[in-house]
């Protein structure tokens, strides 16, 4: 029987959609022409602005910043939160995972629209501190929703074993439920650490002077054709990390 | 008999479910004890109780006469096998034994002495680095024997032990359960929901139902003189007559008129009057079954009937028999079907017969 060529040519297809569009900007990072119409031969010299390019370095600073210390936050609060969702059920519960998944419903848009006026009636200083409460509320979600699915596998009755084996209820706790939930509180940490570099839309609105973020210092490079290649050259370098944290998540999530 | 484990009058309610009622048992040291009953009966909540994951609504539970009934688990000198085991996956076959010891603070020395010794006697040492997902059924089981022993309770609990197992080696683990037992010497107690393995695994058991004690006894007595009709037909397989008393005897001989069927003289055990109505067991391994009509005599209860069933399994077959309204199961060993005669086809016509001894009053219904 000859084999259609349709469902191969359906996946060249789809894969050449996602990725054509990093290809170019990959390419256009090594391209001597400013525009990247055509190309005029290699060069290094993007990354070399790139390098000197000060402003770009303290925004990716900013960011890390509030990626890690959000992403942390997270996972904490996090893990507590799909505990409690997971262990007790009444009409209280069922506002709290309402509440929990509301942010991976809701526009982005209307979640900073909120946050900021929620900051201004409160009088709180939009800055970092605002960027990362922002970043926490949304973070939180995820890592919820990552740390729900692997408590639903869990057997309860191994807590149960380690009280009868001489565990008090915090040993129990400590010794069987966290080792067991520890891949996927870091999986959802992971997913939220990459959810927050990259966040534009909630950022916007909740950033105050001095706190522009790396996305944010983007699109306001991208106002002046002058620095477009270096644009191309930092986000070569954004999509290499970007798929360094993807393959290192779902390693984690696959492990048992 | 020393009382060891002593449970006194408890009780356990789950909204208006009364899961355990009432219950009262004393379990002597060393000994293996099973609690056996149906699902629900509450044999499951009592061990839970023992365990101490559950707190009891009333009553209380002592072992070597300290009241436990108040002590959160870990406090409690009782160590429980789940019956799924419940290792923990992300320790190694030698982590999880020493768990307990760790637990409890112990030098590291007396540690790995002990895990030693108890990878030994279930037989796993050379497993001893494994994780549980790469052992077998019967491996983990072991395993989880062995965490529950390291500890040196002073009563060990085991959940359906052998329900997650497979035939052959449910058969093979009674054997090694027996095995352990007798080399700890820690008290025991099961609970199961299967009579043989009660059977096999125990020196006293308790008939559980609807969360109440119907029975304590050993297997033999508890086989052979059931107290109630829920007994009788949970452990073994057994034919219920309802007659009234028409002629009492010495020595607890009572004969009993059953509609349809004719008047048996049975054994009593307790106290009959004329005229009582009585229900009354045969076991159906205790019916002869007999082409011709056996001789007639005062030690011999014999009725015609009709086969109406036969189903063979190898070791026994089992005759289905109607005489009258009355539908009475009977089974026979190959050679107990003896004398030349030719095998009973359906249909024939045989004779049942038995001893007095193997009719057994079982309920005492009130005077009519």
């Amino acid at each position: 029987m000859k084999r259609s060529w349709l469902p191969a040519l359906i996946t060249w297809g789809v894969i050449l959609f996602l990725f054509a569009p990093l290809v170019v900007l990959v390419v256009n990072s090594f391209n001597a022409s400013r525009f990247g119409g055509e190309w005029e031969g290699f060069t290094w010299s993007w990354y070399e602005k790139l390098w000197a390019a000060e402003e770009v370095w303290e925004s990716l600073w900013i960011t890390l910043r509030i990626a890690v210390s959000a992403s942390l936050a997270a996972m904490v609060l996090g893990t507590l939160a799909a505990y409690a969702l997971h262990r007790f059920r009444s009409w209280l519960q069922n506002v709290h995972h309402m509440l929990i998944t509301l942010p991976l419903v809701m526009p982005d848009i209307l979640m900073g629209m909120s946050l900021l006026a929620l900051f201004v009636l409160t009088g709180v200083e939009t800055g970092l501190l605002t960027i990362w409460i922002a970043h926490v509320t949304f973070c939180l979600s995820f890592v919820t929703m990552v740390v729900l699915g692997r408590l639903q596998d869990f057997d309860f009755t191994l807590l149960d074993a380690a009280r009868d084996l001489g565990a008090t209820q915090a040993a129990a706790v400590k010794k069987v439920l966290l080792p067991l939930l520890l891949p996927g509180v870091l999986a959802g940490g992971l997913l939220a650490f990459t959810l927050s570099i990259d966040d534009y839309v909630i950022t916007f609105f909740v950033s105050g002077p001095g706190t522009t973020t790396l996305p944010l210092r983007v699109a306001s490079m991208m106002k002046t054709s002058r620095s477009l290649p270096m644009i191309n050259a930092l986000s070569t370098l954004l999509i290499a990390s970007t798929f360094l944290f993807a393959a290192l998540s779902s390693r984690l999530q696959r492990r048992a | 008999m020393d009382d060891f484990l002593v449970i006194d009058h408890v009780s356990k309610s789950f909204g208006t479910q009364r899961a355990v009622d009432d219950v009262s048992l004393t379990v002597a040291k060393g000994e293996a004890f099973s609690l056996l009953g149906p699902s629900g009966c509450g044999k499951t909540t009592l061990l839970r109780m023992i365990a101490g994951f559950e707190r009891p609504d009333g009553g209380r539970i002592l072992v070597s006469g300290q009241d436990i009934t108040a002590l959160p688990p870990e406090l409690r000198p009782v160590n429980t096998v789940f019956q799924n085991y419940a290792l923990f996956p992300h320790l190694s076959v030698w982590e999880n034994i020493a768990f307990g010891l760790r637990m409890s603070r112990r030098p590291r020395e007396e540690i790995r002495s002990g895990v030693d010794r108890m990878l030994e006697l279930v037989r796993l040492s050379e497993h001893s680095r494994k994780r549980p997902a790469q052992l077998s059924g019967g491996q983990r089981q072991r395993v989880a024997i062995a965490r529950a022993l390291v500890n040196r309770p002073q009563v060990l609990l085991l959940d359906e032990p052998l329900a997650a197992l497979d035939l052959k080696l449910r058969q093979h683990m009674l054997m090694e359960l027996n095995t352990i037992h007798e080399q700890v010497g820690t008290t025991f107690i099961y609970v199961t929901h299967d009579q043989g393995e009660a059977m096999s695994l125990s020196d006293r058991i308790a008939v559980m139902n609807a969360g109440k004690v119907e029975q304590v006894d050993t297997p033999e007595h508890l086989y052979e003189t059931p107290r109630s009709s829920f007994v009788a037909t949970f452990i073994g397989d057994a034919n219920f007559f309802t007659g009234v008393a028409v002629e009492l005897q010495h020595e607890g001989y009572v004969r009993v008129m059953i509609d349809g069927l004719g008047s048996p003289l049975v054994l009593s055990n307790g106290a009959v009057t004329s005229n009582q109505t009585l229900r009354l067991m045969v076991r159906p391994e205790k019916i002869s079954l007999t082409l011709k009509r056996p001789p007639s005599g005062e030690r011999v209860n014999a009725f015609p009937g009709i086969v109406e069933d036969i189903a063979y399994f190898g070791s026994h077959t089992r005759y289905r028999i109607r005489a009258g309204e009355h539908s009475i199961l009977a089974q026979l060993q190959r050679s107990r079907f003896s004398g030349g005669e030719i095998d009973p086809v359906r249909g024939a016509e045989v004779w049942m017969s038995f001893h007095p001894d193997e009719g057994r009053v079982v309920r005492l219904e009130a005077a009519a």
